[in-house]
């Protein structure tokens, strides 16, 4: 028996599945990545304080995912297991962002162009240079696409005019308060304001020892916004 | 701390799941997903760490001291710096003390490649459990971790190349340092005051039975785990003694609230400095009567 079909062009399908992916990414809010002079600041805004946007990947390197949760977590995990398998079988510095990034986009424009369902995430991949080598921040996009991003990046819904934000803010060797400061004003907008709690701070930094990646707490952002 | 390599060729291709590619990110369905559990990933990909086919029986003893004793702000874990392969010394500076992860130590005893790598997988096996489920496992959960990679071993060490640690931390949760000793089959043993293990610990444990105190400030701790190993090697050839000629002493480690922390060289050396009337007192009796 066959099913009564009907032509869809190609075009068609994929602006289909572009259009839907991106409706879900904007449905949530946005997540801002900076380097600033010691490292990098990742800011994010997420009322939960238990099913995080910023996570831990490997020693340098740390992943932000917005858009829809148990898909870009789903992301995550398998983003810190490729991490782990890699060290382990080669050397921890031989585990680098790009390899990483480049894995998401492989994962994802399959899903995108395979599956009944694209994903509905959107990732950060942020790494930090140690030893005077540059910082390296991937965005990768529903369909696959990476794009490498030098002083900061922005992911998630109504990304363009946070961008705008950050841009008109954003100095060269930003300080870390400063950093954090501009993040959340641009998270924020003239409209609202946004409290610590409803806030998920994180940083990779080299004084932080072997493991970069460190979580800020809610007092120490209250304490920053005040 | 046995050293040998296994020469003999060994051929059981067929044993050995295909590797999958490094490169490769791994996906799980729901009800097949490793989890948390990084062994259970590695063995998933190919890469059991614990897949030993050894082709007939090694004995590898135990040539080792290492040893934890608790104090008032946490557990001092230490041990001592030789490797041996049969009569021979194959190293004078071996790590055997490592941190677990920040706040918890092991010590390895037995066969020393199979324990680097338990150490190894060990070490990974935290710092993956938090990375997934974002946050650390408790101590216990930890010391149990470590007994379950032992269980792994079992068909290694039943041919000789056993590993048999020691850990211990610093229990976040309690406020207080805690230990644990372990059997080649992965049998786990809470010890309330101190642990040894290796071919010295008979020596070195009565050292420290004799010197206990409830109420060991951590420098008495690292003081007594120094003349625990001192003794150690005066008496067991397979320990090694502190060598301050070439600058070699014991591995001293501590754990308290504030994480793990392994003494630096000089303070190791000060610490042995501070004994070394107490325990030359016999050589230097013998010296001045012109025996030697």
């Amino acid at each position: 028996m066959s099913m009564p079909g009907m032509y869809v062009s190609p075009e068609q399908l994929m602006q289909d599945r572009a259009d839907y992916a991106r409706k879900g990414i904007a449905r949530g809010r946005s997540l801002i990545a900076l380097e600033f002079a010691d490292g990098v600041v990742i800011v994010a805004e997420n009322a939960s304080a238990t099913l995080r946007k910023v996570s831990e990947v490997y020693d340098r390197i740390a992943f932000g995912g917005v858009g829809r949760y148990n898909e870009f977590d789903q992301l995550r995990i398998a983003g810190v297991r490729h991490a782990e398998l890699k060290g382990f079988s080669y050397s921890r510095e031989d585990v680098d962002g790009r390899g990483l990034a480049n894995q998401y986009a492989q994962i994802l424009g399959q899903v995108f162009t395979h599956e009944m369902k694209p994903m509905e995430v959107e990732i950060l991949v942020a790494e930090i240079g140690l030893g005077g080598g540059a910082n390296e921040l991937y965005r990768i996009q529903y369909d696959g696409t990476v794009v490498d991003e030098q002083r900061f990046t922005v992911i998630g819904g109504d990304s363009e005019t946070v961008h705008g934000r950050v841009e008109s803010g954003y100095s060269d060797d930003i300080s870390f308060d400063d950093a954090i400061r501009l993040a959340v004003s641009a998270l924020a907008g003239d409209e609202r304001e946004l409290s610590a709690s409803e806030l998920e701070v994180a940083v990779l930094q080299a004084s932080n020892g072997r493991r970069c990646f460190r979580r800020v707490s809610d007092d120490e952002i209250a304490a920053l916004l005040a | 701390m046995y050293k040998r390599a296994v020469s003999e060729p060994h051929d059981n291709s067929e044993q050995h799941e295909a590797s999958a590619p490094v490169s490769s990110m791994p996906f799980f369905t729901p009800g097949d997903d490793p989890g948390s559990d990084f062994v259970a990933l590695l063995k998933r990909t190919g890469r059991d760490p614990f897949a030993a086919e050894l082709p007939g029986i090694i004995d590898a003893g135990h040539a080792t001291t290492v040893l934890g004793i608790r104090h008032v702000d946490g557990v001092v874990v230490a041990g001592d710096r030789r490797a041996t392969s049969g009569h021979l010394i194959s190293h004078r500076d071996m790590q055997k003390v490592f941190p677990a992860d920040q706040h918890s130590a092991v010590a390895i005893a037995g066969a020393a490649g199979p324990a680097i790598q338990m150490v190894r997988i060990f070490q990974l096996q935290l710092e993956y459990y938090e990375k997934i489920e974002g946050r650390p496992l408790s101590l216990e959960g930890k010391g149990n971790q470590l007994s379950e990679m032992l269980r792994g071993n079992l068909p290694a060490a039943m041919q000789g190349m056993a590993v048999v640690p020691i850990f211990a931390g610093y229990d976040v949760a309690r406020g207080a340092g805690r230990l644990f000793q372990f059997d080649v089959t992965g049998g786990r043993y809470e010890e309330h005051d101190y642990a040894t293990s290796g071919s010295g610990s008979l020596h070195a444990g009565t050292v420290v039975k004799l010197g206990f105190r409830d109420d060991l400030s951590e420098h008495e701790a690292l003081t007594l785990a120094t003349r625990a190993l001192w003794h150690a090697a005066d008496e067991d050839s397979a320990t090694g003694g502190p060598d301050p000629l070439r600058g070699i002493f014991p591995i001293l480690t501590s754990v308290t609230a504030d994480g793990y922390r392994q003494l630096s060289h000089e303070e190791a050396s000060e610490v042995f400095t501070e004994l070394q009337s107490e325990l030359g007192g016999g050589a230097q009796a013998i010296n001045s009567q012109g025996v030697r």
